[in-house]
């Protein structure tokens, strides 16, 4: 008999599982010995809570009632909770706040994709250290965990989230053409960027964008200081993962600054990423900086069974 | 030799040709690929041809680091994560809004019943443009020859790509409204995009340049 589950979602069997928990425990590990603590939150949250971090946080994720009519919401990522469990449990404490979880998150799923409604996350939060310091920390953490899960050809895309509206200020772009210039940007159509940015003659504007590569392509770009600043800081082995991407996008609107995700030749999609989000625990009524990443821990797997180990 | 190592998606059909010229311009062997129409895959030349619409799906999969197919695929599979990086200018097309010729019985639906029908291959793109222009629209997804649907009632209009819209005007259709135009273009895998960045945008110079 075939009892079917929901698309999107799976079993995980001994193998497998054998397999996966050897991931998690290895990132357990550097988590533990960095001074990470290990936090649970509820995979429920109020839908006026993840709102309150992110408008679309809700919005891809699964409602549901509970007995007084509250609407729930099946979380869908791992940061905005715990932006919430920092100030309502770590209302005074003396920041900075290391945090990590493995955890399950939710989000929707279009029709015959393949895509997970279920993904378990490794991810670390470090509340309270500013950048470039704190971003730095993040990725030194970031590549020890990826060693530890057996990784050898990963690499990590660098780039920052504000660095195009910043650039936009700075050549005086009007108001009125920008959101179709970022509508191109996000939907990463350099062709329709290039018949965007065409009337405001800034060859930069769809130059900068496209630039990948060493710590060289940060030169000439005034926006870029910040993630120079974080480049002087890291430790030889970790900068020598990092791929500067100009135009890097994350679909998460929370993210203030640096910004990054995490390839492997072995898989089409990255494995994870995270970055800068200063202004997030500010609308919990922290007001504290902070930086962190997730990794989706089934393809780490798939990562490490492609790259033959 | 491949073309910078890279792996290319290649459309088979309309834009098959222009897509081999251009790869004999950058140096690529496609005598291969013009002799032989039922191989697939063309290891030494890193080349994979497949139907245009299904070039999205091998690049965002990381099956193939870049590709070359029409605007109007991409249009279709607009939730793809692929990057367009180039318009390559060939292959020029039209998405065309196109009825029965004489009195309009798109519009007189329209009115009448308040939703007209209409026949199409891209749903989504039929679809998006309705909705911005206003009008309910009620969506019939076909497979083959879009143009028969009109001439048996099936449906008001149709949604449908045309080069000269001679194929149109042999079936007594006249073009009502443009939708978009459409050229052939370059696009990558994400992740191709970063880890062989250099490659990738040694490949895009040397397209413009041919």
């Amino acid at each position: 008999v075939i009892h079917p589950i929901p698309s999107g979602t799976r079993d995980v069997l001994p193998d497998e599982m054998r397999e996966l928990r050897a991931i998690t425990e290895a990132i357990r590990g550097v988590f533990e010995s960095s001074g990470y603590g290990e936090i649970a939150t509820p995979a429920l949250e109020y839908e006026t809570v993840l709102t309150r971090g992110d408008p679309r946080a809700a919005d891809p994720a699964y409602k549901l009632f509970d007995e007084h009519g509250n609407v729930l919401v099946l979380r869908s990522d791992m940061t905005i909770p715990i932006a919430r469990v920092v100030a309502t449990r770590y209302a005074s404490s003396e920041p900075p706040l290391r945090f990590c979880y493995f955890a399950h998150a939710y989000r929707s799923v279009r029709p015959q994709r393949g895509q997970a409604r279920e993904m378990l996350q490794a991810g670390l939060e470090l509340v309270g250290a500013p950048g470039p310091d704190g971003t730095a920390e993040a990725l030194s953490e970031l590549c020890a965990g990826l060693d530890a899960a057996g990784l050898e050809n990963y690499r990590i895309g660098l780039g920052d989230a504000s660095l195009y509206r910043r650039m936009l200020d700075r050549l005086a772009v009007p108001d009125g053409a920008r959101p179709q210039i970022l509508h191109e940007l996000v939907t990463r159509d350099f062709v329709g960027l290039a018949r965007e940015v065409e009337a405001h003659k800034h060859e930069e504007l769809v130059r900068v964008p496209q630039l990948r590569g060493g710590v060289e392509v940060l030169e000439g770009v005034p926006e870029a200081a910040e993630l120079l600043a974080v480049h002087e800081l890291l430790e030889p082995e970790t900068a020598g993962r990092v791929i500067f991407d100009l135009g890097l996008i994350r679909d998460l609107d929370y993210y203030t600054g640096a910004v990054f995700e995490v390839y492997d030749a072995a898989l089409g999609a990255p494995l994870g990423g995270g970055g800068r989000y200063d202004d997030l625990l500010g609308r919990f009524g922290r007001d504290l900086p902070a930086c962190g990443w997730a990794m989706n821990v089934e393809r780490l797997h798939i990562a490490r069974v492609g790259e033959g180990r | 030799v491949s073309i910078e190592g890279l792996r290319l998606a290649v459309p088979r059909g309309a834009l098959l040709g222009d897509t081999l010229d251009l790869l004999d311009r950058l140096g690529v062997d496609t005598s291969e690929v013009r002799s032989n129409d039922r191989k697939l895959l063309f290891e030494d030349a890193g080349l994979v041809t497949m139907r245009p619409s299904d070039v999205p799906t091998y690049v965002e999969a990381g099956a193939a680091d870049i590709g070359i197919t029409g605007k109007d695929v991409l249009s279709e599979q607009a939730e793809r994560h692929v990057y367009e990086l180039l318009d390559l200018g060939f292959g020029p097309c039209r998405m065309v809004f196109a009825t029965v010729q004489g009195d309009n019985p798109a519009a007189e639906a329209l009115r009448r019943l308040g939703v007209m029908r209409v026949a199409t291959k891209y749903p989504k793109i039929a679809a998006r443009y309705f909705e911005r222009t206003g009008r309910q629209a009620e969506i019939v997804e076909v497979k083959g020859s879009v143009e028969l649907a009109p001439l048996t009632g099936l449906v008001e209009g149709i949604v449908d790509l045309t080069a000269t819209g001679t194929t149109l005007r042999e079936n007594g259709l006249v073009i009502r409204e443009e939708i978009a135009a459409s050229t052939a273009r370059l696009i990558a895998n994400p992740v191709a995009h970063k880890l062989k960045a250099a490659a990738i945008d040694r490949l895009v110079e040397r397209i413009r340049a041919a």
